[in-house]
């Protein structure tokens, strides 16, 4: 064998050991989707059952209460399900991440753009004060808010956790877009400027148009981090406007802990972050370090 | 052209521009946070509990010498330094050797990188739920192996004390290894090829490859990535709410799960006040490195 086959050889070997690491490391992945799928019997039975009939009873019940086994007629009554607050929860979950994102996208998009082309005083500290907004605690912020919203009158309401996620999420869109308009050529603008458009008319025109890859990037970020939020949601609501993350920290709010419901409501919460992380592929290292390193 | 220039959009001037994009962000910023910041700077010197109707009453630095005095709160800075130091350094090793494994070309690549990326964009207090879940003493799914592939007796992971932190550690582990990962490859690939086409030539060893051609480059990098989940340790507290809730004892109360409790649960709005704003010290001093070190690689 020479160099070559031999560095073949060792590539194929370790590519073996990846994925066998990639087995082990998600396994409690595939263990959520068992325990979802298993009934309450075998979820719990050890030895584990490697094989199994999967069904969608928790899934059912995590939706609507009353839809286990008295479906149907009970004593001659006709029982029909009622949806749960776990279905409101995860409905209050999609409108709040897509609201405060699309918000946080077009704000930080407009900020992000003036960051990145034109002179402002105190550019540096400026951005050192939003960018640090966003590493403060949530708690050590939130005890203030929970006071300041309960006079307001914002506690528990979908528009008070929209505007803390907006801000929440606006400090990483800065950043995030100030790196992605730095990527677009200056001549764009130059080339509007001297056919007679405004600043103002170029950028809608032109600039904003070229931005919509680096918007693309930055929603989605922002949908995973706040379909995934905890603190805020957990401090800023009670009852109605709660969204599903603390709400699976607190068992689903039923009494005794039914983990078959948890690993259902919880691969509800996984599955959409899958496929949004597969649609991010080469942006994940920029939105981490927020923007300041570029695959 | 007429069109272009006789329209409101045209006469909006560079100035106007600027403080019209910036202002909504200012506005928010100034509303949700920096207000917030002020009126709980001036909690930090009351005496004051929000669950009850007296005013706040102005105590001085009475908060702050209080926190300083006590015997617990330096208990809670311990246990916060032994959660950061366990995690990071696992997470590092592990995260880093991964990322050496990936750092080669083969069919497949995206996919395997991104499976591996995975974890860190789950929500931690999800995830926690169900580790605990799998970490269950009689049921769970961990003892069950660890004791048919080892013969390791049943642990109590999340309910004794000397687990209880390691049970946090190894579900943080799980979700944060990937952000090493990510980071390291990033670093491993900034590595100009020819470097180590150079070393080959001159049959340097792969130590010596290792230690003077690829640590340079990947080591600032690290730094950031170890920086970020230390001022991690410091903001959440998911993971020890799910998992532990803080017990047994205050043996898993990491700082701002504590400040949760003083806050939300005892009700000392004041004294959670002091602690926070003498975390959020250790944090800007913090993220100041951080941004920093940021700015120096985004110029680079």
């Amino acid at each position: 064998m020479n160099e070559f086959q031999r560095r073949q050889v060792k590539n194929r070997i370790i590519v073996v050991i990846l994925v066998g690491m990639l087995c082990v490391y998600l396994f409690p992945i595939y263990w959520m989707f068992s325990t979802a799928t298993k009934t309450k019997l075998d979820a719990f039975s050890l030895p584990p059952k490697w094989v199994w009939r999967p069904q969608i009873e928790n899934f059912r019940n995590v939706f609507y209460v009353g839809a286990g086994g008295a479906l149907g007629r009970v004593k001659g009554i006709e029982v029909k399900p009622k949806p749960s607050a776990f279905l409101r929860q995860l409905g209050n979950s999609i409108i709040v991440s897509f609201v405060s994102t699309l918000l946080a996208t077009f704000l930080g998009a407009l900020s992000g753009y003036v960051f990145s082309r034109m002179r402002v005083r105190g550019k540096d500290d400026l951005l050192f004060v939003i960018l640090s907004s966003r590493m403060l605690p949530p708690v050590v912020i939130a005890i203030p808010l929970v006071m300041m919203y309960r006079a307001l009158g914002l506690f528990d309401t979908l528009f008070g956790l929209i505007i803390m996620y907006t801000v929440f999420n606006l400090a990483f869109a800065v950043w995030m877009m100030r790196s992605f308009v730095d990527d677009i050529p200056i001549e764009y603008e130059e080339a509007a400027l001297v056919d007679g458009y405004s600043r103002f008319q170029a950028f809608f025109k032109f600039i904003f148009p070229e931005m919509r890859v680096g918007m693309v990037a930055t929603a989605i970020f922002s949908l995973i981090m706040t379909w995934n939020e905890f603190t805020f949601s957990l401090l800023l609501t009670g009852e109605r406007a709660r969204t599903a993350v603390p709400s699976i920290a607190h068992s689903l709010g039923t009494a005794g802990v039914n983990w078959g419901h948890i690993a259902a409501g919880s691969f509800l919460m996984v599955l959409p972050v899958v496929v949004f992380t597969f649609l991010l592929g080469g942006n994940l290292i920029r939105g981490f370090t927020f923007g300041a390193i570029k695959e | 052209m007429v069109g272009i220039r006789n329209t409101w959009a045209n006469r909006v001037s560079e100035r106007g521009m600027l403080y019209l994009f910036l202002l909504p962000t200012f506005v928010l910023l100034l509303f949700l946070v920096i207000f917030p910041l002020i009126w709980s700077l001036y909690l930090s010197f009351c005496q004051y509990s929000a669950n009850a109707a007296n005013p706040p009453i102005f105590v001085g630095i009475r908060n702050f010498s209080f926190i300083f005095q006590q015997k617990e709160i330096w208990d809670r800075f311990a246990v916060t330094g032994k959660f950061v130091a366990m995690a990071v350094v696992v997470e590092f090793f592990l995260g880093f050797f991964i990322a050496m494994l990936l750092n080669r070309e083969f069919y497949g690549k995206g996919v395997l990188t991104t499976l591996f990326i995975l974890p860190m964009m789950f929500s931690p207090a999800v995830i926690g739920k169900f580790f605990r879940f799998m970490m269950d003493t009689n049921w769970g799914i961990i003892n069950y192996i660890l004791g048919k592939l080892f013969g390791i007796p049943k642990i109590a992971w999340t309910t004794s004390y000397e687990y209880a932190l390691p049970s946090i550690v190894v579900a943080d582990v799980w979700i944060w290894t990937p952000f090493i990962v990510l980071l390291s490859l990033a670093g491993l690939s900034s590595v100009p090829k020819y470097l180590y086409e150079a070393a080959d030539v001159d049959r340097a060893s792969g130590w010596f490859k290792f230690r003077y051609i690829t640590l340079p480059y990947v080591a600032p990098i690290l730094l950031l990535a170890v920086l970020f989940r230390t001022m991690d340790a410091f903001r959440f507290f998911d993971l020890v709410y799910v998992i532990t809730e803080g017990g047994p004892g205050y043996s898993t109360q990491i700082i701002p799960f504590y400040i949760y409790k003083l806050a939300f649960s005892y009700w000392h709005t004041g004294q959670s006040c002091a602690l926070a704003y003498v975390l959020l010290i250790i944090i800007i001093a913090l993220s100041n490195i951080y941004i920093t070190y940021l700015n120096r690689l985004r110029r680079t």
